[in-house]
């Protein structure tokens, strides 16, 4: 397929544009990565998604999708070759959706919340519920693999593109706030699947650099410390 | 076979109700529970341990929860009448129209509830703000699934929790000559057989009554 067929509007940092890079990797589609000035949004933007205005946008024969996991799931069906993101079977893929949606509606938030937690006990306490949202994770971990590298099985799937997205972030959040939320000892399972993940061709070349994330992470949380000091004064 | 499919619910949880349309619109037999949420029962804390929510399908013993993904679920395992298009852009739509309504409408309805009609001007600008943008998504459409109702329809049931706050409160939020085609929309489905027997508004309405009632008696 030409490569103006399939064009992926991003941003480097957004971990919900990484997830489209991965999917697109993983059935190996050539596509076309317009980056997104998040200050100075696109027309195409604009047009493409004016409902939410936000990345990623998947444009596929001139049609703009949104949503990172509408956009997956579109991936998995509109290129329904193997390899698949999704399992095959039914129900498999409601354990892998359930979990999909409890990292997008819970445990995204919470590590989110740690950035906006002021002061110390704020902070530990959302340090804390990441951690616990990992714990959860974990477990899920476990009986997903069944053994194997990735909540997928062999392979990278849909809940390890879901998660797998946020490493970048939680290593910023571990940085910034001196702690460790991926705990070898007590997530075993996940710690070995995060360097597994990292490494995978699907996923390597398409995630932003840790250290680069990092010190985009300071400037705009200093940007926006300060923003708050001036408008408090 | 009946034994085969459980629902755990609550009556009058949008979410609930959802599930209970598509089991009728695919004619599935089932056994519902219904769950006192104050003192839920030890097989949904069993069957959906990570929230301890409803509604949970169990089908030939193995729980299935959040409403969205069982709708999908049941789409997938019972293939006749399907509630999904089969066309992957379409789909594609129809998983963005619900997300949509669930992250965005329905935060926003729930605070005008609870904020007991005070308080609220900010909020009901925002909810017509996002009832616009589904009537424009409706468009010319019977349902929001085209010709038939379709996924986002069912997932759209939250609309008429927000006409039941609506009218309890004294609000005027959703509106015929403001929304023409939600308001058409929502008579339609009121109309339809198996909406009808799965959301009744006077009993939405009597309950609302009285839990608000109750509030604004306090006053």
């Amino acid at each position: 397929m030409a490569t103006s067929d399939v064009k992926l509007l991003g941003a480097w940092p957004s971990p919900f544009a990484l997830r489209v890079h991965i999917a697109l990797n993983i059935k190996s589609i050539d596509y076309e990565c317009l980056e997104e000035n998040l200050l100075a949004k696109s027309q195409l933007l604009l047009q493409s998604n004016p409902v939410h205005k936000k990345v990623p946008v998947l444009i596929h024969h001139d049609k703009p999708i949104c949503e990172s996991l509408a956009i997956v799931q579109y991936i998995d069906e509109a290129w329904s070759s193997a390899p698949s993101i999704l399992p095959s079977d039914p129900y498999d893929r409601a354990v892998a959706r359930f979990w999909a949606a409890y990292i997008d509606d819970k445990w995204f938030p919470w590590l989110n919340g740690v950035a906006n937690a002021q002061g110390a006990e704020a902070k530990k306490a959302a340090l804390d519920q990441v951690r616990e949202g990992l714990v959860v994770l974990e477990e899920a971990f476990g009986k997903c693999s069944k053994g194997k590298d990735f909540f997928s099985g062999d392979r990278i799937g849909y809940v390890d593109i879901a998660l797998g997205c946020f490493l970048g972030w939680v290593y910023v959040a571990e940085k910034r706030n001196d702690v460790k939320l991926l705990v070898e000892d007590k997530m075993p399972g996940l710690a070995a699947w995060a360097n597994k993940f990292c490494e995978d061709g699907t996923v390597k070349d398409v995630m932003p650099d840790k250290d680069e994330l990092l010190e985009f992470a300071n400037m705009i949380l200093e940007a926006r410390a300060k923003l708050n000091a001036s408008s408090n004064n | 076979m009946a034994e085969e499919v459980k629902l755990f619910g609550m009556w009058a949880s949008p979410f609930s109700r959802r599930i209970e349309v598509a089991l009728k619109l695919k004619g599935i037999q089932y056994e519902y529970i219904e769950e006192d949420l104050s003192n839920k029962s030890p097989s949904l804390l069993k069957y959906n341990p990570v929230h301890k929510k409803i509604p949970v399908l169990l089908h030939k013993g193995k729980p299935v929860a959040e409403s969205l993904v069982i709708l999908e679920y049941i789409d997938e395992t019972w293939k006749h009448n399907p509630i999904l298009p089969a066309d992957p852009y379409e789909r594609a739509m129809a998983r963005f129209w619900a997300k949509f309504l669930d992250e965005k409408l329905w935060p926003a309805a729930k605070k005008v509830a609870l904020s007991k009609g005070e308080e609220h001007n900010g909020l009901i600008e925002e909810i017509q703000e996002h009832l616009k943008t589904l009537e424009s998504e409706l468009k010319e459409k019977k349902f929001f699934g085209g010709e038939s109702l379709g996924f986002v329809d069912i997932a759209a049931d939250i609309i008429f929790w927000l006409l039941v706050v609506q009218e309890t409160l004294g609000l005027d939020i959703l509106t015929e000559d403001k929304f023409p085609g939600l308001h058409e929309w929502y008579h339609r489905l009121l109309d339809d057989a198996v909406f009808k027997e799965c959301v009744s508004m006077e009993r939405l309405l009597a309950s609302f009554k009285v839990r608000f009632g109750a509030l604004t008696a306090s006053k």
